[in-house]
């Protein structure tokens, strides 16, 4: 198929639910993605979700991947896994890599749902073996079923910095403390108090100087910072540990949309530069949408939905507006807004705000 | 290394797989990665940097940052996170740049 209505880069959650909600209006989507395994994140996921029934609370994050895994091929939404995109050229192909060949694709409209990738962290000895992202102990750990190492000192307090402690924990892995420079803790309360209460320290206001080690991490020094972000000195404290895990943040993965000549803005608040979109998700190219973590990191029930809006928006620009399609944008939009209205989403809010400001009028 | 009792998830390893890592056979399961099997199999360090000769291992683990280039049944630089063991590989820890065997 070298001219499908809607072409999908990235089955992770985002990607998903726009490549079903466009299937309910009988668009016939293709989804592409560089893993084997379709899901995203969320196939590492092994914790609960919350929200309500809709944003399904209550299941595990990889059964929601395999759900909607199980979805796409109920409905034989055409998908290619190992499919990398790999360039999206000036007369709209987008080329894709697939089987050691390149394959030149010409979509009706196309959404980049391809997520973020990890912050890094330099200290002394922070290239040294045992020095992992969040993301690569969840692979090993949830995906291959190996333990990272015996004990592991935990930068960052953020959510994937609590989830992916008590993950270790599950594993069977020590956690010996998590830090964070921040002086409060950034995730849910109640993935840090079952940290808490399995007698993992959580030390706010504390900095990393350096891991230790010839050949891989055997220690971590660490130390409090003051509210200026210096080191006090005398507060040294050496740790040992094997592993030392980064979860510093995320930078949404925008290269596809920078090619395709979208309008990329800056905002801390999403997480680096993001493309303009409209309310639809659509960006400031007529038929190239956005959505999920790319748009600005969130979380993966805010990257459902928006997915979902992105379907629903491509749906909209090829086939035009009915009633039903307005009904369940005005549903979805209200649920999406409903999951950022707590305390918690607030810099999405701020950020996307922001977002919309930018948006340059072309004459 | 392996995690044989885990709370929440069943961990449904392919049949085996013997490859080798600088010549000596190492265990694996069909659908591991050359990172996650040589993890396992205790083998931390992957290569060594172009300038600084510093060892090291794999960082992000989905293929986007480089670290863990190894050479791979001749070619170097492959990523050895996403790329899956297979029977008889031959893994070799890169030093710098690799080595291209030409014909």
């Amino acid at each position: 198929m070298n001219t499908p209505d809607f072409l999908i880069i990235g089955g992770g959650p985002a990607g998903l639910m726009a490549a079903l909600a466009a299937s309910d209006f009988g668009l016939k989507p293709l989804v592409i993605d560089e893993n084997q395994k379709l899901g995203g994140q969320l196939i590492k996921q092994t914790h609960m979700f919350f929200g309500s029934k809709a944003e399904r609370a209550g299941t595990r994050g990889f059964d929601i991947g395999i759900e909607l895994a199980a979805e796409m091929e109920k409905r034989s939404i055409e998908l290619w896994t190992n499919s990398p995109a790999v360039g999206y050229y000036p007369d709209g192909t987008v080329a894709v890599l697939r089987n050691d060949k390149l394959h030149g694709l010409k979509p009706k409209s196309v959404l980049a749902a391809t997520g973020a990738s990890e912050n890094f962290v330099t200290f002394p000895g922070s290239d040294l073996p045992g020095v992992y992202g969040a993301g690569a102990v969840q692979t090993l750990m949830n995906v291959y079923g190996i333990r990272p190492g015996q004990s592991v000192l935990m930068i960052g307090s953020g959510n994937i910095g609590l989830i992916v402690s008590y993950q270790l924990m599950q594993a069977g892995v020590q956690v010996k403390a998590i830090i964070e420079g921040l002086p409060n803790i950034g995730g849910y309360l109640v993935h840090a108090s079952k940290i808490a209460r399995a007698g993992v320290p959580i030390l706010t206001r504390h900095t990393i100087l350096e891991a230790v080690g010839e050949d891989q991490v055997r220690g971590a020094v660490i130390s409090k910072i003051d509210d200026k972000w210096q080191p006090v000195p005398g507060s040294e404290q050496h740790i040992e540990c094997d592993t030392i895990c980064l979860a510093v943040g995320l930078t949404p993965l925008t290269e596809i949309l920078w090619q395709a000549g979208c309008q990329m803005n800056f905002v801390p608040e999403l997480g680096g530069q993001v493309a303009w979109h409209d309310e639809l998700m659509m960006t400031s190219i007529p038929g190239i949408f956005t959505a999920g973590d790319v748009t600005g990191i969130e979380e993966a029930s805010t990257a459902m939905l928006e997915g979902e809006l992105a379907g629903l928006g491509a749906v909209r620009y090829l086939k035009g507006e009915s009633k039903e399609l307005k009904c369940r944008i005005d549903d979805t939009a209200c649920r999406l807004a409903g999951l950022r209205a707590g305390p918690f989403g607030q810099k999405a809010r701020e950020g996307k705000c922001k977002l919309a400001e930018c948006r340059i009028k072309t004459v | 290394m392996r995690i044989e009792k885990h709370p929440i998830l069943d961990f449904d390893r392919g049949p085996k797989v013997t490859f080798y890592f600088e010549g000596r056979p190492v265990e694996g399961f069909t659908g591991e990665t050359i990172a996650a099997a040589l993890h396992a199999a205790g083998v931390k360090v992957l290569r060594h940097s172009v300038k600084l000769n510093r060892p090291r291992g794999f960082f992000c683990a989905i293929g986007k940052c480089s670290s863990c280039l190894m050479e791979v049944d001749g070619i170097p630089n492959v990523f050895s996170c996403i790329t899956p063991v297979k029977e008889g590989m031959q893994v070799r820890h890169q030093q710098g740049r690799g080595r291209i065997t030409l014909n």
